[in-house]
């Protein structure tokens, strides 16, 4: 047992508002910079969506994370390495995104309005490329282009999590009834068993052993960006000015003066969650090697109780204060991943093993149109489509647990039944207008307690 | 695994030193963002080697009650991304004046060494004015020196002055409270010199004219924190995500305790991602919805069974037990006004009888006219304006007979207006016979009106629903779903579950308006229909409950000192103020663009006076003293004065009878009678904090033909000729009538690029003010975080400059005081509430022109040019006599005032201590620097100032008869100064202005004094009103919550020439507020462009699209007659068909290619509107109905009632 201690993070989807104050919090304090202009270390992304870069969760095309190699018995080997290691692709990698995948960042003739001279037509300030210095016309992408659904048929439509829906079901989303969206901001995963690292030939990258958080060294960078495709997430970027990669380091200098990191400070939807979870280090590998369906079950157990007195010992011997003991038994993470189950990885079966975990959104419930005319479909119960979220969601259990739980439907519902026994319970006790009954039954099924 | 690296070497790590570099900063201080966008965030600005790096949110705010989430972090992207414009290449930098205007003014100086001279020998020559005007908006900026400018400025202002008279110099700036020193900086200057503050709330389509009409409020809402103690919340054209985006984690919040949260909105929105029940309503119906709410709940909650607190709530708190006289009407009976006491043998002698009403008691069966009506706010006796059941006459108690349905001496048939079918339908209704002095009347209560009105026959005779799925009868479930797209059984289960909810839990159902709805023609009928379930469920007062309108930073919570010092109350009274929807209607000549409003707008059938030109009713409304209008007359009125003086006047009541006399006689003409003569022309605008050319100008195109000259895409076409009464139509509209226009401004957005000269003013991180908002309590400043940087100034320092020189250029325009005349409507919260019981038209010859009762007040006021700086630096005199005053409520400062005077007279502002000045031989408070003013406000504001707050709630005590002084003496220590509020935002104090009750941490809830404390709505019968009987309401039809249908796209004319054809589409424009911006502040910034579009997309749905051949990202043109738009096309299922989305205030100048279809540019989202108003709500002369500064007139409407062609543009030029 190598027990260490990581900061790791939960974002609660249920109340993101998608309003991107950690995207400029981020980009004002460490992407305002030459080189960095296209780099959005923190984003948000519309779901549905192809997001940032364009389809990123598509490994067929980017070749990121891990995979299992099943005729060598389970052995973990990264997507981009293919048969013969990564020396032979040394040289080339066919499997980085371009600019165009991100998108070609663009600023405005400002000065123009100030300067023109006198004319016959009002000065306008014109789209200019930050990369060639010259004029577009037209931009054609951005870093949160298909926002609130923006071109759904073209960006919603090829969200890669509905590979393989069926024409009915793709033309049901299109339906007012079912219309839906929610937000998905994404950092730096910090993982456990990070892709970006494990790619790098130069050793640039390091996850730092006093609190997990992943960073490429400035100084031994040589501009590989075997990082850059070894990331499933895409959340290492090249700097083209300094030819370094560069990536989110978890604010760390906020982090050692105490203070959170500045994406969790500005989240004005106070979705993001902080904290400390001890883990077995020597576990790492066998948990990303769990069958897919397992891989939620496989990360919680990785995740240890910091209130054992066996995790204790071993954490002191390796070396942990007991402060740091404390946080994790304090943790806000710990409870949302380990005591509730509510907290899930983004697509853990890229088998990283993200430190980022995220609470399913509800959304509301489904309608019928018949008629022209829209209907809640009536409900026995008082405030029924308050309670019955998850068999009405307009969000399908299928599309979450493509995104959340490598595919387990089983683990979304659980965390629905949950979500919504705490409201049902909430309410009943606030109002009561819920028959103690119906308060028993969802919180049974939420596999929870008042 | 071996990536994991215990790294103790410290030279392996020594590059981690780059990021914390980059961390580091010297200081961090305190500031907000002075943009109108309810946040009121607190900020923390960094800044390193005196440069400003990055702004994150300020984490300190006092907690609430302990069962409250905490407010913190508030501020959103936008105001993450504000830094970005302080060094940015928009910035205005210098001062900046067009090029032909400069030369010319360098010309004429040339020749006229005195400036006044020099700008009047400019503007006197048509040639080189108009060669200025036709310059605007196309570049040619100079750079030029601040004392160039300030003295062209002054220049032209005296010029104006004294050649027309002050009262065309006008001055723009919106919503005080984001910086509420830097708006008084400019209307100090302007209510000095005796030049004109333009509304901004109403003509932002801001105020809620529905609050007037039943609370006699400009607004009062909860803070945000107060959702969270709600059970029920429904959002209607809101979007909380998108423009209350600090507060809406209390929602989500909220649904965590069990909360439902329900969504009405055509789209997909933001906020629909966030509740439980999503309603796709069709656009603009959410009326309907709420009247078959309302059907339900009159039906299951008061005939099927009664809740024992909604009948106790309306009983106490509403005009529902209130005597309605039914009026014969041919064979039936029509509803007629409330029964005034004084037409009862009891109350014939009553003070202001006929402003007290009558109930009927159920204890003696006689009709009692209760205490706390506006007969008893304005009587002769103290103590008898509250809302206790007691009878005015001598305080017997009084219960209130709420129906007559199991009483009645009988039933009659009554006349409801169907203005769907265009019928009026005739249902029973209950009455009693009073004796009176007119003989026996017939009456029912309000109760009864409404029951009938929504369609219930309790038995009754006549035209009822026959039940929910009766399609045809008005209001029921099934009879909305055709207006609203949503399905009857939707319409039943929300009405249970709201009404349910709030019997649950003593009226914990709440509602949330955003500003779409307000943008309707017939948006107050909206507000009403949901105040009506709000009201009925006993939600208004209640903490968690209500409707709370969230449009536009209103709440200047520290009201009463800011009023004196920005209106300059202190020296002068009254202020000189215009309602600008009706000034622009009547001024940028829109009204010249259409006939009787009556082609769209609908009434009661039969008007007597809701028909004709809408300019013609205003006329009547500005003659009437119901608005204000600028200029007065068509004669300058310090000339005026002056003739009164010459003619013989003695004193200001001979001038103000002179003047009466004159326009009697028809000598002089109120300027609104003939608004395009030349004499009734503004000649001056003076425009900061805002962007009133492009933002908010509803029919921005025609501000740019007839305002300022310029070029413009409309091709609308002038329709009035021959349909005005009274109001002269010219053939020929003028073109330019601004002889100058003056930008105070940080960036380079749409009105500085089409003013004359541009100022460059500091930016938020770089002034001293105060900043409050409605969404929280707290008072908290905008902080200086470095000085102005290049050659900016602060506000409160440009108009100190400015206010200096017209000083010392006086002498060339006037050689001494002079004496300028002011007309002023019949005010709000004064006893001018009682001026009109009748509509009598003096120019009708129906009364005589009596000015405070019949006809405005004229006042004569005093102006000192000489002495107006030193009257700007000074608190004046007469704010220690009068004390500080605010709706209704005055609060004595004497000791305060004297306290000031004790401080020394020092060159240097501080944050924490006060000074004086001396001039002419007396001292006075220091208003020199900005710091002075914040601290006097601060020292004289009942929500900062624990001693002025309990002599506040003294003096309410006395007049109202109830104990109030109790809820100010746990505070009465407390003061704070600017230096404080440096240091940690602090907790606005219950005060005796607002309504809210707050002490112990409470959340702020509108009207909890009113429920709880027994202290009258400010309305006529001092209750919550539902029954609106003035006889323009009456007139109109809207004496009664109603539905009026959507106005039909063939009759409003915005697309009449304009092209359609099959490669187009013609849709509703909807312009709601967006995500990237705030307003048009940030639409420019880079950081919130990169993470749109580069630019605002116009939304439109993907079948819609597919029909014309649109792909998402095509370059489109919108365009009606009114002008035109360049935009792309963001195609989008989450989009309503037969909608567009344009997100609010686009600024022209960013990424804007030319039109194909016009000669032009495309314009901003302004360019295609044209503003109308509604003449409802020009109502005047009566309770609530009087007029007050943003209170009350029509709002800058039809904005949502606009249509428009999309089409794919086929070529692209720059």
């Amino acid at each position: 047992m190598d027990i260490r201690a990581q900061v790791s993070m939960v974002f609660h989807l249920d109340k993101c508002i998608g309003c991107h104050t950690c995207s400029i919090a981020c980009k004002n304090i460490w992407t305002d910079r030459k080189g960095t202009e296209y780099m959005y270390w923190n984003n948000v992304e519309t779901k549905p969506g192809t997001g940032y870069p364009t389809r990123w969760e598509d490994q067929t095309k980017y070749r990121g994370g891990w995979v299992v190699d099943g005729q060598r018995q389970k052995s973990l080997r990264l997507r981009l390495q293919g048969k013969w290691g990564t020396l032979t692709n040394i040289f080339y990698n066919p499997y980085l995104p371009t600019l165009d995948d991100y998108f070609e960042p663009w600023t405005y003739d400002y000065q123009n309005l100030i300067t023109a001279p006198l004319a016959d037509e009002q000065p306008t300030a014109r789209a200019i490329s930050m990369v060639t210095g010259k004029y577009m016309d037209t931009i054609e992408a951005g870093p949160n282009w298909d926002d609130d659904l923006g071109g759904s048929q073209v960006y919603a439509n090829n969200d890669p999590n509905f590979d393989g829906a069926s024409d009915e079901e793709m033309r049901q989303i299109n339906e007012i009834n079912s219309t839906v969206f929610f937000y998905l901001p994404r950092i730096c995963n910090h993982c456990l068993n990070p892709g970006c690292v494990a790619a790098c030939p130069q050793g640039a990258l390091y996850k730092r052993g006093e609190d997990g958080v992943v960073l490429v060294s400035q100084e031994r960078c040589r501009a590989w960006r075997m990082c850059v495709s070894g990331c499933p997430y895409k959340k290492t970027y090249f700097n083209w000015s300094t030819g370094k990669a560069e990536k989110c380091i978890l604010c760390y200098p906020r982090l050692e003066s105490g203070q959170p990191p500045a994406c969790f400070h500005s989240c004005v939807g106070r979705i993001r969650y902080i904290g400390l979870v001890l883990y077995d280090a020597d576990a790492i590998e066998e948990t990303a090697k769990s069958p897919q369906d397992q891989l939620v079950m496989a990360q919680r157990n990785i995740i240890k109780d910091p209130f054992d007195p066996e995790i204790i010992a071993a954490a002191r011997a390796n070396g942990i204060p007991d402060s740091k003991i404390e946080a994790a038994q304090k943790s806000p993470v710990f409870q949302f991943v380990k005591k509730w189950g509510i907290a899930l990885p983004l697509h853990p079966e890229f088998r990283t093993l993200p430190m980022l975990f995220y609470v399913p959104p509800l959304g509301p419930v489904l309608a019928k149109v018949e008629n022209g005319v829209y209907d809640n479909v009536a409900n026995e119960a008082r405030l029924g489509p308050l309670m019955s979220s998850l068999e009405r969601s307009r969000i399908p259990l299928r599309y979450m647990a493509s995104l959340l739980a490598g595919g387990n439907e089983e683990i979304i519902r659980d965390v629905y039944k949950k979500l919504v026994a705490v409201r049902v319970y909430m309410r009943s006790r606030k109002v009561k207008d819920i028959p103690d009954e119906e308060v028993q039954r969802a919180l049974s099924e939420g596999k929870t307690t008042a | 695994m071996s990536w994991i690296l215990d790294l103790v070497n410290p030279r392996e790590r020594k590059w981690e030193e780059f990021y914390r570099n980059r961390w580091s900063h010297d200081n961090v201080f305190r500031s907000t963002h002075g943009v109108n966008c309810t946040g009121g965030c607190s900020w923390a600005i960094y800044v390193k080697d005196g440069i400003i790096t990055w702004e994150m949110q300020q984490t300190d705010y006092p907690l609430l009650e302990r069962s409250l989430p905490p407010y913190e972090p508030r501020g959103c992207q936008r105001g993450i991304s504000a830094s970005w414009y302080v060094y940015s290449p928009i910035r205005v930098k210098y001062p900046y004046v067009r090029g032909p205007l400069y030369d010319l003014w360098k010309e004429a100086k040339a020749s006229h060494p005195d400036p006044v001279q020099a700008w009047a020998s400019l503007v006197g020559d048509e040639q080189k004015r108009s060669r200025i005007q036709k310059a605007r908006g196309k570049g040619g900026f100079r750079r030029a020196k601040w004392e160039e400018l300030v003295e062209l400025i002054a220049a032209a202002a005296l010029y104006t002055a004294r050649k027309y008279g002050p009262d065309r110099v006008m001055g723009f700036s919106p919503i005080p409270a984001m910086s509420m020193l830097s708006y008084a900086a400019g209307s100090r200057f302007l209510q000095l010199f005796g030049g004109v503050n333009m509304s901004f709330y109403d003509w932002y389509a801001d105020l809620p004219t529905s609050f007037p009409e039943i609370w006699g409020d400009q607004t009062d809402v909860c803070e945000s924190a107060d959702w969270y103690n709600s059970k029920f919340i429904v959002s209607m054209a809101a979007n909380m995500n998108m423009t209350r985006t600090p507060d809406v984690h209390f929602i989500s919040e909220a649904r965590t305790e069990g909360t439902k949260f329900v969504v009405l909105s055509p789209d997909f929105s933001q906020i629909a991602k966030y509740c439980d029940e999503w309603i796709p309503i069709q656009a603009g119906q959410d009326t309907a919805l709420w009247m078959a709410a309302n059907h339900v709940i009159l039906k299951e909650y008061y005939i099927d069974r009664q809740v024992p607190y909604f009948i106790d709530y309306v009983k106490r708190y509403t005009d529902l037990p209130f005597l309605v006289e039914l009026e014969p009407n041919g064979n039936t009976y029509k509803t007629g006004r409330l029964l005034r006491s004084n037409r009862v043998a009891r109350y014939k002698d009553v003070e202001n009888g006929e402003w007290k009403m009558l109930v009927l008691d159920t204890a003696t069966g006689e009709p009692r006219a209760f205490k706390g009506q506006v007969g008893d706010r304005w009587g002769s006796t103290h103590g008898k304006w509250n809302l206790s059941a007691e009878d005015t006459l001598d305080n017997s108690p009084i219960d209130p007979v709420l129906s007559f349905i199991d009483q009645s001496d009988g039933v009659v048939q009554v006349g409801f207006d169907d203005f769907v079918n265009g019928s009026v339908v005739s249902r029973g209704v209950p009455v009693k016979r009073i004796a009176t002095d007119k003989g026996e009347v017939l009456v029912t209560t309000g109760f009864d009106i409404m029951m009938s009105q929504f369609g219930h026959s309790r038995g009754l005779e006549g035209s009822f629903a026959t039940s929910y799925d009766d399609e045809d009868a008005p209001y029921t479930p099934a009879w909305q779903e055709r207006h609203t797209g949503i399905g009857r059984e939707t319409a039943i289960r929300f009405a249970r579950e709201f009404a349910t909810n709030a019997e649950l839990t003593n009226g914990k159902s709440m509602v949330i308006v955003g500003a779409s709805a307000n943008h309707w023609y017939y948006n107050n009928l909206c507000y009403r229909s949901a105040t009506v379930a709000l009201i009925l469920c006993g939600c208004c007062g209640v903490n968690g409950g209500g409707i709370n309108h969230y449009v536009g930073q209103e709440k200047l919570a520290p009201v009463a000192p800011w009023n004196t010092i920005a209106m300059a109350l202190d020296w002068t009274k009254p202020p000189r103020v215009v309602q600008s929807s009706t000034w622009h209607y009547a001024h940028s000549c829109q009204w010249r663009y259409e006939q009787e409003f009556t082609e769209y707008g609908l009434t009661a059938p039969n008007p007597r006076w809701a028909k004709g030109h809408a300019i013609d009713l205003e006329a009547k409304s500005v003659r009437c003293g119901w608005m204000p209008f600028t200029p007065h007359f068509n004669r300058n009125p310090i000339e005026l004065a002056a003739e009164a003086e010459r003619a013989g006047a003695k004193s200001t009541a001979d001038i103000v009878t002179h003047v009466v006399d004159q326009v009697a006689s028809k000598k002089v003409n109120f300027a609104i009678d003939d608004p395009d003569a030349e004499e009734s022309w503004p000649r001056m605008w003076f425009i900061w904090r805002g962007n009133a050319i492009q933002s908010s100008a509803k029919g921005h195109e025609f501000f740019l033909r007839h305002y300022l000259g310029a070029h413009d895409n409309s091709i609308a076409e002038d329709r009035a000729k021959g349909k005005t009464q009274r109001v002269k139509y010219r053939d020929t509209a003028p073109r330019g009538k601004y002889d100058l226009v003056v930008d105070l401004n940080f960036r380079m957005n749409t009105t500085s690029l089409y003013s004359d000269i541009v100022l460059p003013t500091a930016f938020w991180y770089e002034k001293n003010d105060l900043n409050t908002t409605d969404l929280h309590s707290f008072l908290h400043v905008l902080g200086q975080a470095v000085p102005p940087v290049w050659e900016s100034k602060t506000d409160w320092e440009i108009f100190k400059l400015i206010s200096k020189k017209v000083s010392e250029l006086s002498p060339l325009a006037f050689s001494k005081p002079v004496r300028d005349v002011v007309v002023q409507p019949l005010m709000h919260d004064t006893p001018d509430e009682l001026a009109q019981p009748e509509i009598l038209d003096w120019a009708e010859g129906e009364c005589k022109p009596v000015p405070g009762k019949s006809f405005p007040h004229v006042r004569v006021v005093e102006r000192d040019y000489a002495n107006l700086y030193n009257k700007f630096i000074s608190f004046g005199p007469k704010a220690r006599e009068d004390g500080v005053s605010a709706v209704g409520v005055n609060i004595p400062i004497k000791k305060q005032y004297d306290q000031m005077l004790d401080n020394p007279i020092m060159p240097m502002p501080d944050a924490r201590h006060m000074r004086c000045v001396e001039w002419g031989g007396k001292r006075y408070p220091s208003l020199e620097d900005v710091l002075d003013a914040c601290n006097t406000l601060l020292m004289c504001a009942p929500e900062a100032n624990g001693e002025v707050c309990y002599q506040g709630f003294h003096n309410e005590e006395h007049h109202v008869g109830l104990p109030l002084v109790d809820i100010a003496e746990p505070t009465r220590g407390v003061s704070s100064t600017f230096y404080d509020l440096t240091r940690q935002p602090r907790r606005i104090l219950t005060s005796p202005c607002w309504t809210g009750l707050t002490n112990d941490g409470r959340a702020y809830s509108a009207w909890c004094m009113n429920v709880e404390r027994l202290v009258p709505w400010r309305t006529l019968t001092g209750r919550q009103s539902l029954y609106l009987d003035h006889q323009w309401y009456l007139d109109f039809g809207e004496h009664i919550p109603t539905y009026k249908p959507r106005l039909n796209p063939r009759k409003t004319g915005d697309i009449v020439k304009s092209r359609v054809d099959d490669r187009s589409l013609v849709l509703n424009y909807i312009t709601p507020h967006g995500k990237w911006n705030i307003h048009s502040t940030y639409k420019d910034n880079h950081r919130m462009l990169m993470l749109s579009r580069g630019m605002d997309p116009v939304w439109i749905n993907d079948r819609d699209a597919e029909k014309v051949g649109i792909e998402d990202n095509d370059w489109v043109e919108v365009y009606n007659d009114n002008g035109v738009v360049v935009t792309r096309a963001n195609v989008s299922r989450r989009i309503q068909p037969g909608t567009c989305m344009y997100y609010h205030a686009v600024e022209r100048t960013v990424y804007i290619p030319k039109s194909q279809e016009r000669k032009w540019r495309g314009g901003g989202h302004n360019s295609l509107t044209r503003t109308r108003i509604n003449p409802l709500f020009l109502a005047g002369g009566y309770a609530q109905f009087t007029y007050g500064f943003n209170y009350w007139g029509p709002t800058g409407i039809f904005t949502r009632d606009t249509h428009v062609v999309v089409r794919k543009m086929e070529k692209l030029e720059w």
